[in-house]
């Protein structure tokens, strides 16, 4: 075997064990199928996707051939019940960069959710999608969510598929979260008020990264400030519960 | 310039068009006939028929009128180069420099009489300089009236009464009861008192001297001319019905190819489709396609159609199509791609809505719009994507809101160590929650100016659980309020 191919496989071997943390969209590109799993008492799950997916926006280097200003929009698809069960977003409380560019879709089963999630990774105009679906339904199979990662990957639209009640089934997504919510730090001038959120998130399956847990945290009560603070707001690797044997 | 007057279809017993009202039917137009027997317009119907029981009735039809009115514009531009519409009933047809090629103005008039009585229309034409005097001659003056350019207006219409000058009827009162029954007699007591009787009446039907300087030809009347507008049509008339859906694709997508070569020859986009299919046995079934944005790509609309087609009964065949663009707004030419990287990176954000509305349903596709409001559920509106953002206030940077609001607050069972203070512990959807942190009350008052008088006020407080579950709930009302019993809490967000 020539040297370059060990080269390459010692390079691959690398690159996989390398460990997630915040922005390495900045090194590797973007994680283009995610499934946040999370439980529909509490708001975690969709503010959880949204900072992962905000914080890979902003770690990617701009394409030369891109707009200055950046205008594409982000579709948020949720069906019936996971509006009954968590809500719908609300303006007012989303990061401020993407208040205006959410379009919303309101699907009655899991079956138009998950067309309105393809549809939209066909999209070129929209910077990510956000799908939220209740439980495990027979639609969202291994067969589907093989479809929503190699749509995803054709046109380079990452998807942030937020799985609320649902157990750990066969899927293809690249990076596979549990989280739920963490005790938040006590802010500065109000010591009994609720602080900027934190999030307890392990990471049980990935294609390109040991599995692993963390605290991980933002500031300011928006889901991140800037692009260049992106790093300095997350704690990432507070505490590691399972060692990388599952890799 | 010209004035045409339509008139009722003569008939021989009395007819009256009537319209409901508060008080019952009233008349709205009536014929010569009837005219003769009694009926003015404006009488009830009852009191007509008092007159003449023999009277014939028929429902007035304003939006008919209209329609005939503005296909009657577009013909009557064979004398002028434009014509206007004055509705209810008058044409105004701009025929400067134009009589000659009839031979004089009296011949033009002759062709127009002519033309109308050919399509069985009794008219009243004249041709004055101005639009304004126009009007008059046909409505009050004599039959065939021509203002020549050389006399002065004020002699030719001195005679004429001071409804000639298109006021309001309350106008006309004023003027009836200040002795001013002709065009001539205004001129008599002088600008300045009928200034000062009407100085703040802005609009013309409203002020006698904007009209009578209209009228002589002293200001400006701008007039909206009738411009016809085709709308874009394709049709395939088939040799042999087709019954089978791999046909109708086919014939579809040679429909929308026309459609797209239509629509670029006018620099046009479609916003709405009508597909029109004719079967055999002259059913017609009609499918409406909306878009989200102008488009002419053929297989972006065929896409959209196949949906449509799914529940489309052939029956004993279909052996005509129609494709028509009931809704178009430009859209420029612009160059195809040339990379061919470029072709398959996927689909505009409007194509997706567009297919999205095609399956969902156009509601389920929206986008959350700022309001003017400060109760949190009415801040936040649903609108169509793409619309146009609303100008609005700066939000307040020390409200933190909550990420997810559900549609309808919660109610939930609290345990309180004070009555108007924080609960200690709540119960939501059957589960316990300790409450550790708190911020808040943040009082938000009803909005009285649109609310009822009973509405109560909301405290809202921002807690966290023992896990870290973060929340937003709220009291309504306050105990002692006089607004109904003890307050409920309730819990209407959820932090991220």
């Amino acid at each position: 075997m020539p040297s370059t191919a060990f080269e390459d496989v010692a390079a691959l071997s690398a690159q996989r064990s390398i460990r997630w943390c915040p922005g390495l969209a900045a090194r590797q590109g973007l994680a283009l199928h995610n499934e946040v799993f999370a439980s529909s008492r509490e708001g975690v799950g969709a503010g959880f996707a949204l900072s992962l997916a905000l914080d890979d926006w902003r770690s990617l280097p701009r394409a030369e051939a891109c707009e200055v200003h950046d205008r594409r929009s982000v579709l948020w698809v949720q069906t019936r019940e996971a509006v009954r069960r968590v809500g719908r977003p609300y303006r007012a409380g989303l990061p401020e960069d993407v208040q205006a560019r959410i379009v919303h879709v309101w699907a009655e089963k899991a079956e138009d959710a998950l067309f309105a999630i393809e549809e939209g990774l066909r999209c070129h105009e929209l910077a990510f999608v956000i799908g939220e679906i209740v439980g495990n339904p027979t639609a969202l199979d291994f067969t589907a969510s093989r479809r929503l990662t190699l749509t995803s990957e054709k046109h380079g639209v990452p998807l942030f598929l937020v799985r609320l009640d649902a157990v750990r089934d066969l899927s293809s997504a690249r990076m596979r979260w549990e989280v739920s919510s963490a005790p938040s730090p006590a802010p500065r001038w109000n010591g009994q008020a609720p602080g900027a959120p934190r999030w307890r998130a392990e990471l049980f399956r990935a294609r390109m990264h040991a599995p692993g847990e963390w605290v991980l945290g933002e500031e300011q009560g928006r889901v991140q400030r800037k692009a260049d603070e992106v790093g300095a707001d997350w704690t990432a690797g507070l505490r590691l519960r399972h060692p990388p044997l599952r890799a | 310039m010209g004035k045409g007057r339509k008139a009722e279809v003569v008939r021989d017993e009395p007819l009256v068009l009537i319209a409901d009202h508060a008080h019952g039917p009233r008349i709205e137009a009536v014929n010569c006939a009837a005219t003769a027997a009694g009926a003015r317009q404006g009488m009830m119907l009852a009191d007509a028929r008092a007159l003449c029981p023999a009277i014939v009735t028929a429902p007035s039809d304003p939006a008919g009128d209209l329609l005939f009115l503005e296909r009657l514009a577009v013909w009557a531009q064979r004398w002028g180069p434009w014509s206007a519409l004055d509705v209810p009933d008058s044409l105004l047809v701009d025929v400067t420099a134009v009589p000659h090629l009839f031979g004089g103005e009296e011949r033009l008039l002759d062709d127009v009489y002519e033309a109308f009585a050919r399509r069985r229309l009794t008219i009243r034409a004249a041709i004055a300089p101005t639009a304004g005097a126009a009007w008059a001659m046909t409505h009050f003056g004599p039959d065939r009236a021509i203002v020549e350019r050389g006399e002065p207006i004020e002699r030719a219409l001195a005679d004429l009464p001071v409804a000639a000058l298109r006021l309001d009827r309350d106008v006309l009162t004023v003027l009836r009861r200040l002795g001013l029954k002709r065009l001539g007699e205004i001129g008599t007591i002088g600008r300045d008192a009928i200034q000062r009787r009407f100085r703040n009446r802005k609009s013309p039907a409203a002020n006698p001297l904007i009209r009578l300087d209209q009228l002589f030809g002293r200001v400006p009347e701008p007039l909206l001319p009738v411009i016809p507008q085709q709308m874009p049509l394709v049709q395939r008339r088939l040799v042999e019905p087709i019954r089978h859906r791999e046909l109708l694709d086919r014939v579809v997508a040679d429909l929308a190819e026309d459609m797209a070569r239509e629509l670029e020859g006018q620099g046009q986009g479609a916003r709405r489709l009508e597909l029109g299919l004719w079967r055999v046995d002259d059913e017609v079934v009609v499918r409406r396609l909306e878009m989200a944005e102008a488009t002419r790509d053929p297989e972006h609309i065929v896409r959209l159609f196949a949906v449509r087609l799914d529940d489309i009964d052939a029956g004993f065949g279909i052996e005509m199509l129609r494709l028509r663009a009931s809704w178009a707004e430009p859209l420029a030419l612009e160059q195809a791609d040339i990379e061919a990287a470029t072709e398959n990176r996927g689909t505009s954000l409007a194509a997706c809505i567009d297919r999205l509305t095609v399956r969902l349903g156009a509601q389920a596709i929206n986008r959350p719009m700022p309001f003017a409001s400060h109760i949190p559920e009415r801040a936040q509106r649903w609108q169509p994507p793409l619309s146009p953002e609303p100008a609005s206030q700066g939000q307040l940077a020390f409200h933190a809101r909550p990420l997810k609001l559900l549609d309808t607050p919660e109610k939930i069972a609290v345990l309180y160590a004070t009555p108007d203070g924080y609960p200690q512990r709540f119960r939501w959807r059957g589960q316990v929650h300790d409450v550790v942190r708190v911020e808040g009350p943040e009082r938000i008052a009803p909005e009285w100016w649109c609310e009822r008088g009973g509405a109560r006020l909301r405290d809202y407080y921002r807690i966290e659980d023992e896990k870290g579950r973060r929340y937003w709930i709220y009291r309504l009302g306050i105990i002692g309020d006089g607004r109904g019993g003890p307050p409920n809490w309730y819990l209407q967000g959820l932090y991220a």
